[in-house]
């Protein structure tokens, strides 16, 4: 499962561009599927052919990044950001562009900004300098509309892993293990990796109305209560995976919500229940597909989210990865 | 000029009647067309039956008033409808309601603002549109709660190659499709005049899920934002440099494979184009690419300064360029396919 982690947070793959993170997951699900297609907007839907209802199990392949929007004589980058980046969390921050050249960020009149206006700092007054001396050397390596991530790669400390884009590799890594290990399945089961998560739910809207299924399971991160002086949330790192009760975006069905609970219990797979008063998944766009799809989220607890530094339990992501073999194993 | 008569045309969200018989006028001998549920005016032309179905998107409505109360002096509340920056309604003249009754967007008189009243922008919540109405029951002769109010504004010429008038957004687009409706294709087109995209893109969503195309295009007016005391990064696009290519807002990340298409047919027929810069905004894009399985959509848009006021300003080149680029691109697509 670490290998697995290292690779999929250290893969490229922002919002809108998922080419190199879609390669690397088919790569890692090729052989066990009964088919796999890529839609319209590049989701990745991999079927394990079942007789019984159809299930979607979705996990999102995108992570946050930037965006270029102007290139200036100098060779400086404006951007904006691709789902929810702060611009506090950039300082002094490296990216990543999908051709692989690095850059760094810095920000207009920094030492003003230290002194006293740092709350106004936007990204407007930042750039990405990646070395160019002028406009025409900056064009060879990047154009206007390339996308860039937090340039991070994947620690193990102790049980936890860290890194970026554990949202959502995390859930990547679950289904992935599943679809690897899933023998004869209890349901006609469809593993979506979808794309444009960050952004508002795009590519499960999607890939949802073209699978039409009767059940739906967003894997995917959620937030923790177990640091110091922490929002409050009765989610802690490593004590198992989160049984989504609610989020934003969605309320899950209770018929969800029990075959996992009941999953855990037999199986005596420690699990918490997740309430999560920020922030959505892919499974807000699922429910409301077509007449509606019962729908809920099992969520691995996650530190630091939407930071270059997020991290989770490895044992977290394989008991998830556990869980959802109970609920679809006949 | 069609131009003119669709940009002096009434047309908030939610009351897009007479932009809507302009059109029908304009298409009927060019296009099969039908009037949706949600009021989109939906058009196919057959052309010899061949795919891809190309879906062409343009929305009639524009962002303007509403009335929301009748004073006892006869003045009226308002709220806005889609975005409008607060700071330019005082002293503008609008039209309200069926009976086009003019009024004066008011505010309390210089000398009545208390010192941090003058410092600070007047909101929207603090005017009133004053139509010389004697009490509330003259105003009602003329007014009623939920009418509509747009910009009292007419198009002009201005300089060698400007227009100026209220809703080139999205008035450009609507003209533009009647342009490209009365040239000939293999293939199908299909498409939309849409409703209340300014209020959250809700007529494009239902007229996609009806057309069922292979692709769409979105041609629309943008911002452009190249004026003094803003620095080139900040411009978005630019006046007189052609039509604008979107990367990405906040409804919609474009296909970079079909932007590059866009910027190579482009090219080879020798056609202005730029990169529209910065990833703010949102258009009928963001409902039309997530609909069903997903469909393939690109955004071409006019840059227009000044936008959502009663006086934008656009290029005619610019829109003759456009038109050229979408006509362009449809054949290159008839030629080669979606290539996917």
């Amino acid at each position: 499962m670490k290998e697995l982690i290292k690779k999929l947070t250290e893969t490229y793959g922002p919002s809108g561009e998922e080419s190199q993170i879609r390669e690397v997951i088919i790569g890692e699900i090729k052989d066990h599927a009964d088919e796999i297609r890529v839609d319209v907007l590049g989701n990745i839907i991999a079927r394990k052919a079942g007789s019984g209802e159809k299930m979607m199990l979705a996990a999102h392949m995108d992570e946050i990044g930037l965006i270029i929007t102007n290139i200036d004589d100098k060779g400086f980058l404006r951007f904006s950001n691709i789902g929810g980046v702060s611009p506090f969390t950039l300082i002094g921050e490296r990216v990543i562009f999908e051709n692989g050249t690095v850059g760094v960020l810095g920000m207009e009149k920094p030492a003003n900004l230290f002194k006293n206006e740092m709350k106004d700092l936007k990204f407007n007054n930042m750039f990405i300098d990646i070395g160019a001396r002028s406009k025409e050397e900056a064009l060879k390596k990047v154009r206007l509309g390339d996308k860039a991530v937090y340039y991070r790669n994947c620690d193990i400390l102790g049980d936890c892993a860290t890194a970026k884009a554990l949202d959502d590799r995390a859930g990547c890594a679950v289904l992935i293990r599943v679809l690897q290990n899933l023998k004869s399945p209890r349901f006609d089961t469809y593993f979506v990796f979808t794309v444009q998560e960050e952004v508002g739910v795009r590519g499960a809207k999607t890939s949802a109305f073209g699978i039409d299924p009767d059940l739906a399971i967003a894997v995917d991160v959620t937030m923790t209560g177990d640091t110091p002086e922490s929002e409050k949330m009765a989610v802690e790192l490593g004590k198992g995976p989160a049984v989504k009760v609610m989020d934003r975006s969605v309320i899950s069905h209770p018929r969800i919500k029990e075959m996992l609970i009941e999953a855990a219990e037999k199986n005596k797979i420690p699990y918490q229940l997740e309430v999560l008063e920020m922030g959505g998944t892919d499974a807000g766009a699922i429910h409301l597909s077509r007449s509606g799809v019962p729908s809920g989220g099992l969520s691995i607890p996650t530190r630091y989210v939407h930071t270059p530094s997020e991290m989770a339990s490895i044992d977290d992501i394989e008991k998830a990865a556990n869980l959802l073999l109970c609920v679809l194993e006949k | 000029m069609l131009l003119k008569e669709l940009t002096e045309a009434f047309g908030v969200s939610g009351a897009e009647d007479e932009v809507r018989n302009i059109l029908k006028r304009e298409i009927e001998s060019l296009a099969q067309f039908r009037t949706d549920a949600l009021g989109n005016l939906l058009f196919e032309k057959p052309g010899k039956g061949k795919r891809p179905k190309i879906m062409l998107a343009a929305h009639m409505d524009e962002v303007g008033l509403m009335i929301t109360s009748i004073g006892k002096n006869g003045w009226l509340k308002f709220d806005t409808v889609g975005g409008i920056d607060d700071r330019i309604l005082v002293s503008k003249t609008v039209v309200i309601g069926p009976q086009k009754v003019k009024g004066v967007i008011g505010a309390k008189a210089i000398h009545l603002q208390e010192p941090k009243e003058r410092e600070t922008a007047l909101k929207s919540k603090n005017l009133y549109i004053d139509i010389g109405a004697k009490d509330k029951e003259d105003a009602e002769k003329k007014v009623k709660v939920g009418d509509y109010a747009v910009f009292d504004s007419q198009f002009e010429r201005i300089g060698s190659d400007l227009i100026k008038a209220k809703a080139l957004d999205d008035r450009i687009g609507c003209y533009i499709i009647t342009e490209i409706l009365k040239k000939d294709y293999d293939l199908v087109i299909s498409g939309a005049f849409t409703v209340q995209e300014e209020i959250g893109r809700r007529g494009s969503a239902a007229a996609a899920y009806a057309i069922e195309p292979d692709m769409a295009i979105v041609i629309e007016g943008t911002f452009a934002a190249d004026v003094p005391e803003n620095k080139e990064e900040g411009y978005s696009t630019t006046l007189g440099k052609g039509p604008a290519v979107t990367l990405m807002d906040k409804t919609y990340i474009a296909d970079r494979r079909l932007v590059d298409r866009v910027l190579q047919v482009a090219e080879r027929k020798g056609i202005p184009c730029q990169l529209r810069r910065t990833a703010f905004g949102g258009t009928d894009a963001g409902s039309i690419h997530t609909t069903k399985e997903g469909i393939p959509t690109i955004v071409i848009s006019v840059p227009c300064r000044y936008i959502h006021s009663p006086a934008g300003l656009a290029s005619l080149t610019d829109i003759q360029n456009a038109i050229d680029l979408i006509d362009a691109l449809i054949i290159d697509f008839q030629e080669r396919g979606l290539g996917r």
